[in-house]
Parts: C-alpha cells; sequence; structure tokens
C-alpha cells in the first residue's frame, strides 16, 4: 500500500516547479508590467494630473507606441493574474522565480516609458517643470534598480534549477 | 435619401423631432424583436431544460442599452452633442453587444429548433462567407477601420444630414461590434476556433487602435465639434473602451484558465489520498 508522505509531497513540489519554471517567469513578467502601468495610470495621470492624456509634441509612432502598451498592460495584468491562480492550483508556484519576473516586467516598462516614449517620442513629460531632468533621473534610476533585482533574483532561480537537473540526471 | 438641413442648428424642434423619429424606429425595432422572440424561446426551452435566468436578464439589458443608444433622449441629444454621441457609441458598439454575445443566442436558438433544421443551420454557420465574417482579423478590420472612416473623414457630419447614412453607421456599429465580439470570446458554438494566443492579440492591437483614435480625436476632432466636447467625448472614448475591453479579456483569460485546468493531477491525487 502507497502512503504519501510529507517529504514525497515536498519532492514532487520541487519538481513541479520546475516543469512550470517559465510560466512562473512569465506570469511575474506580465503581472509587473500591468502593475507599473497602473501606478502610471492611476497616479501619475489621474490623482497627481503630472502626465498629459497627450502632449501637443506627440509624435504619430509614439501614440502608436502608447496605444499598444496601454492596451497590453491592461491585458498582462488580467493573464498574469490568472497564470498565477493557474500555478497555485497546480501547487507549482515558485515565489522568487514569480518576483524576479515582476520586478524584470516592472524594470523593463519603466525603462521603456522613461527614455524611449517620454524621452525619444516625447509622448510627454514625467511633470510639466523647468527642471525635468531631475525626475527623469529619478525615474529612470529606480526603474534600472527594479530591472537589476529582478535580474538577479531570475538568475539565482536559474542556478537552483539547472543543480536540481544536473542531480535529477545523476540519480537517473 | 432624405436630406435635413438643419438638423445640426435647430436641434428639438418638431420639424427636427418628426424627421429623426423614423430611422429611430427602423433601427430600435429589431432589437424589441429579437428581444421578444429571445424571452419567447427561453420559456419555451424552460419546458425541458431550464434555461438560465442571467442569461435572459443580460440579453434585456443589453437591448435595453442598444434601443438606449437608437431612440429617446440620449439618440436624439446624440445629434447635437458629441459626449452624448460617444456614449451612445460605447453602448451600441461596445456594451450591447458584449451583453448580447454573453447571452448565448444561438445555443438557445439551435436547442429550439428540430434536428435538421439545426443541422441545416450548423452547415450555414460554418459556410466560408460566415467563417470569413466571423474571423478575428476581419471582425477587428470592420469593427476598428469603420471608427477610423467615421471620424477621421467627414463621414461623421455627413451622417448627421443623411438618414440613409445614419442608418447604415448605426447598423455598421452594432453588427461590427456583435461579429467582433464573438470572434474574440466563444460563449455561443464555434466551428473554427482560434487559438487564446491568437485571439488575445487581436484583441490588445484593437484596443491600442480604439484608444490611439481616440487621442487623435482629442487633438483633431471631426469638424463641427466644440473643443470642450471633444476634448471630453474622446477621453469618454477612450476611458471607456478600456473598461468594456477589460471584461473580454477577462473572460477570454478565464476561458483559457478552464480550459487548461489539470485534470490528470487531481485524479491522480484522488487515488492517493
Amino acid at each position: 500500500m502507497y502512503l504519501p508522505n510529507v517529504n514525497d509531497e515536498q519532492d514532487s513540489k520541487v519538481k513541479n516547479r520546475y516543469v512550470f519554471s517559465r510560466r512562473n517567469l512569465w506570469s511575474g513578467f506580465l503581472f509587473g508590467i500591468g502593475l507599473v502601468a497602473f501606478i502610471d495610470e492611476t497616479v501619475f495621470h489621474q490623482l497627481l494630473h503630472w502626465h498629459h492624456f497627450y502632449d501637443k509634441s506627440t509624435s504619430e509612432v509614439g501614440l502608436i507606441s502608447d496605444g499598444l502598451f496601454h492596451a497590453f498592460s491592461w491585458f498582462a495584468t488580467i493573464g498574469g493574474l490568472f497564470m498565477f491562480a493557474d500555478l497555485r492550483r497546480r501547487h507549482t508556484l515558485w515565489l522568487t522565480r514569480w518576483w524576479g519576473g515582476i520586478l524584470l516586467g516592472a524594470g523593463t516598462f519603466q525603462l521603456y516609458d522613461g527614455l524611449i516614449q517620454h524621452k525619444l517620442m516625447r509622448l510627454h513629460q514625467i511633470r510639466y517643470v523647468e527642471n525635468v531632468m531631475v525626475y527623469d533621473l529619478i525615474w529612470n534610476i529606480i526603474a534600472a534598480v527594479l530591472f537589476l533585482i529582478g535580474l538577479g533574483l531570475i538568475y539565482r532561480t536559474r542556478s537552483r534549477l539547472q543543480a536540481e537537473k544536473a542531480i535529477a540526471h545523476e540519480h537517473q | 435619401m432624405n436630406i435635413n438641413e438643419h438638423s445640426h442648428h435647430t436641434p428639438g424642434t418638431e420639424q427636427h423631432l418628426t424627421q429623426w423619429i423614423i430611422p429611430q424606429l427602423i433601427l430600435a425595432l429589431p432589437f424589441v424583436i429579437l428581444l421578444c422572440m429571445y424571452i419567447l424561446a427561453a420559456l419555451r426551452s424552460s419546458r425541458n431544460k431550464p434555461w438560465p435566468l442571467y442569461r435572459t436578464v443580460i440579453w434585456l439589458i443589453g437591448n435595453i442599452l442598444a434601443v438606449a443608444a437608437l431612440a429617446g433622449p440620449l439618440a436624439a441629444l446624440a445629434h447635437t452633442n458629441f459626449i452624448a454621441h460617444m456614449l451612445s457609441h460605447l453602448l451600441l458598439g461596445m456594451l450591447a453587444p458584449l451583453l448580447m454575445v454573453m447571452a448565448a443566442p444561438m445555443t438557445l436558438l439551435l436547442g429550439m429548433l428540430s434536428i435538421p433544421l439545426a443541422k441545416r443551420l450548423t452547415r450555414i454557420m460554418r459556410s466560408w462567407p460566415l467563417r470569413m465574417l466571423t474571423h478575428p482579423m476581419i471582425t477587428s478590420s470592420l469593427n476598428i477601420g469603420g471608427l477610423w472612416l467615421l471620424y477621421t473623414t467627414n463621414l461623421y457630419s455627413l451622417m448627421h444630414e443623411s438618414i440613409l447614412l445614419y442608418l447604415i453607421v448605426h447598423f455598421h456599429l452594432f453588427a461590427a461590434g456583435y461579429l467582433f465580439t464573438v470572434s474574440i470570446i466563444y460563449i455561443d458554438p464555434v466551428h473554427h476556433r482560434y487559438s487564446y494566443m491568437y485571439r488575445s492579440i487581436v484583441l490588445v492591437i484593437s484596443l491600442a487602435g480604439h484608444g490611439v483614435l481616440s487621442k487623435i480625436i482629442y487633438a483633431h476632432p471631426p469638424a463641427g465639434i466644440p473643443l470642450d466636447q471633444a476634448t471630453l467625448g474622446s477621453m469618454l472614448m477612450y476611458y471607456g473602451g478600456d473598461a468594456i475591453d477589460i471584461m473580454l479579456m477577462f473572460t477570454l483569460c478565464m476561458h483559457w484558465f478552464r480550459s487548461t485546468r489539470p485534470r490528470t493531477d487531481l485524479t491522480m491525487r484522488k487515488s492517493t489520498i
């Protein structure tokens, strides 16, 4: 007769999360993009009114880029959360990797927004003041820090993933 | 074709009202008929197997919203006020179609028909013209392309002068919205299914097209619209479109979530416990 013990369950949990390691990363990455876009919209557009709905110097490509990212960020939030629910349902959630994904997604999107959309495409500025440079610096440094921490977390889970795979091979 | 030259300048006059009462009736009547047919069918089908009440309720709400957008005070105001126009367009082109698709009218209809008739209807739905009309790429082009045509050319002002154009634009708005919704979320039986990824991408691009267009209206409103109305109207289009498309995205993701349910895992756990 087979009786599952705690160790077995723990074992299969760990094994499962390796199988779904990619989904953990994607779920976090998508949710991270959505989260930053959501904060951008609620805090900077709606509450502070720093960002403008439309800036007279907006280029056409900027308008398209903004439209695509705005639409995609809604989808990413919802899709990322449904993937999170799926990982939990399967008992395959790997929080470190998921957080790595969130920070990487958040950092990537904020860097893209801060460098390409605000500066290159001149979609709108962070705030309409004289020393906008200071705002730009803080914005992009925070983005880079998020990006790097995310990358670090993912790297850590990746090395564990490879170590586990090597052990599994030895056992066979 | 009936030309009403003064519709812009003399809103609410006797002449204006009588002029637009017929197109309002022509547009609203089909929804009243559809509503009655659906309720009758739901009652009849409930004799064998109860038809879910919530479906009848959302069909009712969807039809009421469509009629509100086409006839009555909001529709009358929409002739002269761009914000009212935008609200009526959100209702007719997005919210009413979404609710009506969720009510699964084809499922109800197929259940009502005799088997040979149901088979014939299924065959028609499988035919290539209908498959084309429910292809996500085509429906999104019809939907978003139609809007671009309306707001970036002088079609918008022409529409308020010609009753025929008015009828065509409003019929197109609802039909394109309905077909688009049908092609993105599968509630009724679908014969040629596209993957979740495919439909997600089309949905995101469509919402982007909708958002970009609303910002273009914000910057360059169609001729004859006061600036303050253009500002508010375009923002209503932008955020209203977001709100309704979020419901579409939620439904699409929820269907994915259900379809990827780990069946084997559950049975395995049952057997070991």
